[in-house]
């Protein structure tokens, strides 16, 4: 298409949009209005793109498909494009998120409208880039230059004391990338390329997998979040608005999981197995602690973003248990995590623009007031518990089925976070919703808008469809994934007999 | 071709620039007026010209004057460099010269003249050239940071540069004398004989003075001392000046000593290298979180860039070179552009020079903050702006080297870079506004644009320049 490829317009297509909305001039409410139809149409275009993909998609290969190659830098960096089954959903949630992101600050935000569209688009390049890059150093160019637009975005958009969660978010994130970067250059160092799909194949020693594993994890664990590195995130949420929330938990921490699965798995099999206790105790701690951490709560968005953390808690788990169940779960979770909680912030975000707090004790008894809104609110809660019939059922079950058959024990004590989510997730609900009104200011509320229920329309489709029907995603995934875990234990069996082959 | 004409042709920049020194001179002193008339504009045309005498000339490597002076492809690169740096600094001073009232026509000629000895530096092929070097260089800087002699800040500025100046150079003399003791030769190639592979500890102490010489005019730590005074001290032009010419001038010397006189030696240079390289990252990253003045702040990043580069060199070989080469060459855009914004700090015709003062700038010069911001962006590393390529390729360069602690230590004192870099961002993008600037001067804006863009858009197309960088460095080995 155009001499490009077709993912190379997925990725780049929001910057025409950005592009456009920038040489607008004037700041009258008409020229606002024509950024956001802009931006609205550019990111609905980009999705429709990614179902275009979708449909062509060919899920019976686990090869790397539409990939497109060009001489870029030399000695051996490329820019490549490509996605397999394991990127695949994570396209097509970044695309969807956006649109619903757009809608959802249109009315919210009013000062700097025009910068604000413009970074949200930027940002959706970069993510997009992300999950598309065949390249380690293209890889590492869109996620980390993701930094700049979200620190703008909690900088500038953001609540309170923004300036504080801005600066935590990027130096966090910064460090823990950095170290990253400095594994991909001795990767480079042996390979001679930082080619993905020839690293998959690329055996590094097993002394230097630990070494390359931990820079890995130093980015990839700050970003999923994990305990004990998880002290960002509530900070970012917290200040963030409500569109940069969605993005950040719908989209920016799957880079983590998906991190996971792409790099440490498969190509540092080796050090995965050494180092999956640490995994298995770091995933069990985030979900304990970080639940019963989100019960104490008292504001909407802090408990959220601390659920997040918990739930992330059951993607680690499930990636290192290395089985079919467990790694197809931990994509479908990211993926219903990145539907549900989204969903939550938008519910918290509809309320904020109402009420300007995210304290809970200022509200109770909305249902009296807003019955939809708290239909919906439910609905999304639930998911969140991970009722039976909801996508978030799905994505708690399969990884600890995945786990129990590794170590019961670990399946044991992550199972009590199902139980932990529904204290605090309806602890939460009771408190803002049931009830009688007593605040005088809450008397006056309004039910959701029609924008807002198209807001919301999707994401509860989504969420119940693929609670009942969860097979688009597996399916989707189950060839690549096989093959990745083909892969892993192959290596594993390879390393036992070389070390029996030993004297 | 016979031997002058050979000698000629090779050093025809700085030919072109030793005449118009002299010509301008003349034509200031009889043109018998203060101001500078059209002498800054010859000036910039002249640099212009050597330059592009460099790119059109030949492209063969000689060795001429009787062995003291080198023209080779790493020579070029870095020519090419510090004259933009200098081209830069001319274009960009003419306007700030005659509002603060110093648009006297020796400027321009100084900077011509320490331009020549920038070139000659570059060239030195023995200890004598790149005295001869260093000193003109040096000279014509001590007076050009006290150009602005009024100003008792200048003045404190220049007389501090000249003290630590006139020290160092002791120092870089004490250690050429100790290295033609027991070589017996000045001519680096001669020195690299001399030592056969192992260092006497003549040849040692000889190289530790000659570095520490060296090191005061790289400002690498622990020789940075007059860095942040004589940057906030000399008027601005001068600062970008000294921030982007001379460091390229002072850093393609120390490569080119260390790779020709003592490359049989690794093991007495590369801890050197090593050791000056931290200790610049860590104190340009800790040092400049509290400051207030921007220039000041941009004189401890200047501390902490070259640790950087210090780093690729201190990965040596030919890879190692052409990262430093590629870190030199972006980080010189970055500063000339950062410069530029500085230059463009005027409140009611008075420069300030207070980061508060770019408070809200998004909203008042929305275009200023953006390209200000890419500037940060990028010398704190973040991609995919220049910057994070020219720290890729040095902690690229050290990692393929083995040179692990030192990769780590680097990208941790980055990280922590980071933090005052975002912290202008923070006051431009997040505060609320303060008294808007006057009306952009065109040039600083242009230059300001030029390098902004370069930086954003270096990832885009790349390859020449990669490729020059290897073939400069190529030409070292």
């Amino acid at each position: 298409m155009f001499g490009f490829g077709i993912l190379t317009c997925v990725v780049f297509l929001p910057l025409v949009g950005a592009a456009f909305i920038l040489s607008l001039r004037g700041s009258d409410e008409a020229t606002l209005k024509n950024a956001r139809y802009a931006a609205l149409a550019t990111t609905i275009a980009d999705f429709a793109l990614a179902l275009y993909v979708y449909a062509q998609f060919d899920p019976s290969s686990s090869a790397f498909q539409f990939v497109e190659e060009q001489h870029w830098f030399g000695s051996g960096l490329m820019y490549k494009m490509g996605i397999d089954g394991i990127s695949l959903p994570f396209v097509l949630l970044t695309t969807f998120l956006l649109p619903i992101c757009i809608l959802a600050s249109w009315r919210s935000i009013q000062v700097r409208v025009k910068e604000y569209l413009i970074v949200f688009l930027v940002l959706e390049t970069l993510m997009t880039g992300v999950f598309c890059a065949l390249d380690l150093v293209l890889f590492y160019l869109f996620f980390e230059g993701s930094l700049i637009p979200m620190f703008l975005i909690i900088g500038i958009w953001g609540h309170e004391h923004r300036v504080y969660a801005s600066f935590k978010f990027f130096l966090y994130t910064l460090a823990g990338s950095l170290l990253l970067l400095l594994a991909v250059m001795a990767m480079y160092g042996v390979a001679g390329t930082t080619d993905i799909a020839v690293l998959l194949h690329t055996h590094f020693p097993a002394s230097m997998q630990k070494w390359l594993w931990l820079g890995f994890l130093a980015s990839l664990a700050v970003k999923t979040p994990m305990w004990p590195v998880h002290t960002w995130l509530p900070d970012a949420h917290v200040q963030a608005p409500t569109a940069g929330s969605v993005l950040l938990a719908g989209v920016l921490l799957k880079f983590g999981g998906y991190g996971f699965i792409r790099f440490s798995l498969p190509m540092f099999p080796d050090a995965s197995a050494f180092f999956t206790p640490l995994i298995f105790a770091l995933s069990i701690i985030a979900i304990i602690y970080t639940s019963l951490v989100a019960l104490v709560q008292e504001d909407m968005k802090k408990l959220i973003a601390y659920s997040s953390v918990a739930h992330m808690g059951f993607v680690t788990m499930g990636i290192f248990s290395v089985t079919s169940q467990g790694v197809q779960g931990a994509v479908f979770q990211m993926i219903s995590h990145g539907l549900v909680s989204s969903a939550l912030f938008l519910c918290v975000g509809v309320l904020y623009d109402r009420m300007h707090t995210y304290a809970i004790a200022a509200y109770g008894g909305l249902v009296a007031r807003m019955p939809l809104y708290a239909a919906v609110f439910m609905t999304f809660t639930l998911a969140n518990v991970g009722l039976p019939g909801t996508s978030g059922f799905i994505g708690e079950f399969l990884p600890l089925i995945g786990t129990f058959k590794i170590n019961s024990w670990v399946a044991l004590l992550a199972t009590t976070g199902v139980i932990w989510s529904a204290a605090y997730a309806l602890y939460l609900y009771r408190r803002v919703v049931y009830g009688v009104i007593e605040k005088p200011a809450l008397a006056l509320l309004k039910d959701l808008s029609w924008r807002e229920a198209a807001v919301f329309a999707p994401l509860v489709v989504f969420t119940i469809f693929y609670g009942v029907h969860p097979a688009p995603i597996l399916d989707g995934t189950a060839v690549s994934i096989g093959d990745l875990i083909h892969g892993y234990d192959t290596a594993l069996a390879a390393a036992k007999s070389a070390a029996l082959a030993l004297p | 071709m016979s031997s002058v004409s050979s000698a000629v042709a090779h050093s025809l920049p700085e030919a072109i620039l030793a005449a118009g020194a002299v010509g301008l001179l003349f034509f200031g002193a009889l043109r018998a007026k203060d101001s500078d008339g059209p002498v800054t504009e010859i000036a910039a045309g002249l640099v212009a010209l050597a330059i592009a005498v460099i790119f059109l000339g030949s492209k063969t490597d000689a060795v001429v004057f009787d062995g003291a002076f080198i023209d080779d492809g790493f020579g070029r690169f870095m020519k090419v460099l510090a004259l933009l740096g200098s081209l830069a600094t001319l274009i960009m001073s003419g306007n700030f010269l005659a509002r603060e009232k110093i648009d006297k026509f020796e400027f321009p000629i100084l900077i011509l003249l320490s331009t020549l000895g920038m070139l000659m530096l570059i060239s030195a092929a023995g200890l004598i050239a790149l005295y001869l070097g260093l000193e003109l260089m040096s000279l014509a800087l001590y007076a050009l940071a006290a150009f602005q002699r009024d100003d008792l800040r200048a003045s404190e500025a220049g007389l501090k540069y000249f003290v630590l100046g006139a020290l160092s150079s002791g120092m870089l003399l004490y250690g050429a004398s100790l290295l033609y003791g027991f070589a017996g030769t000045v001519s680096f190639a001669g020195i690299a004989a001399a030592i056969g592979g192992s260092a006497s500890r003549g040849v040692t102490f000889g190289l530790v003075f000659v570095m520490a010489g060296l090191g005061f005019k790289m400002s690498a730590v622990p020789f940075h001392m007059w860095t942040p005074d004589v940057y906030e001290g000399a008027p601005t032009p001068v600062t970008a000046f000294f921030a982007s010419a001379v460091k390229v001038a002072a850093i393609a010397i120390t490569i080119r000593l260390i790779l020709t006189a003592f490359e049989s030696i690794p093991v007495q240079w590369r801890q050197i290298i090593i050791f000056l390289s931290i200790l610049s990252m860590a104190l340009g990253s800790f040092a400049a979180i509290g400051q207030a003045n921007i220039k000041r702040l941009m004189a401890y990043s200047a501390i902490g860039h070259i640790g950087f580069a210090l780093v690729g060199l201190a990965a040596g070989g030919e890879a190692g070179v052409s990262s430093v080469l590629a870190y030199m060459a972006i980080y010189l855009v970055m500063t000339l552009g950062t410069f530029a914004g500085i230059l463009e700090m005027r409140v009611n015709g008075r420069s300030v020079e207070n980061i508060s003062d770019l408070s809200g700038l998004a909203q008042t010069d929305g275009a200023m903050a953006f390209f200000l911001a890419v500037m940060m962006f990028s010398l704190a590393g973040v991609p995919p702006l220049a910057g994070f390529f020219a720290k890729w390729y040095v902690f690229n360069a050290a990692i393929q080297a083995g040179l692990y602690a030192l990769a780590v230590i680097g990208v941790l004192s980055s990280a922590v870079g980071a933090f005052y870099y975002l912290r202008i961002v923070k006051v431009m993008y997040f505060d609320q506004p303060a008294p808007a600037f006057d009306k952009a001067a065109p040039a600083p804006r242009a230059v300001l644009a030029i390098t902004g863009l370069l930086t954003v858009f270096l990832f885009a197309y790349p390859g020449f320049f990669m490729e020059a960088t290897r073939a400069a460095a190529h030409s070292l080995f």
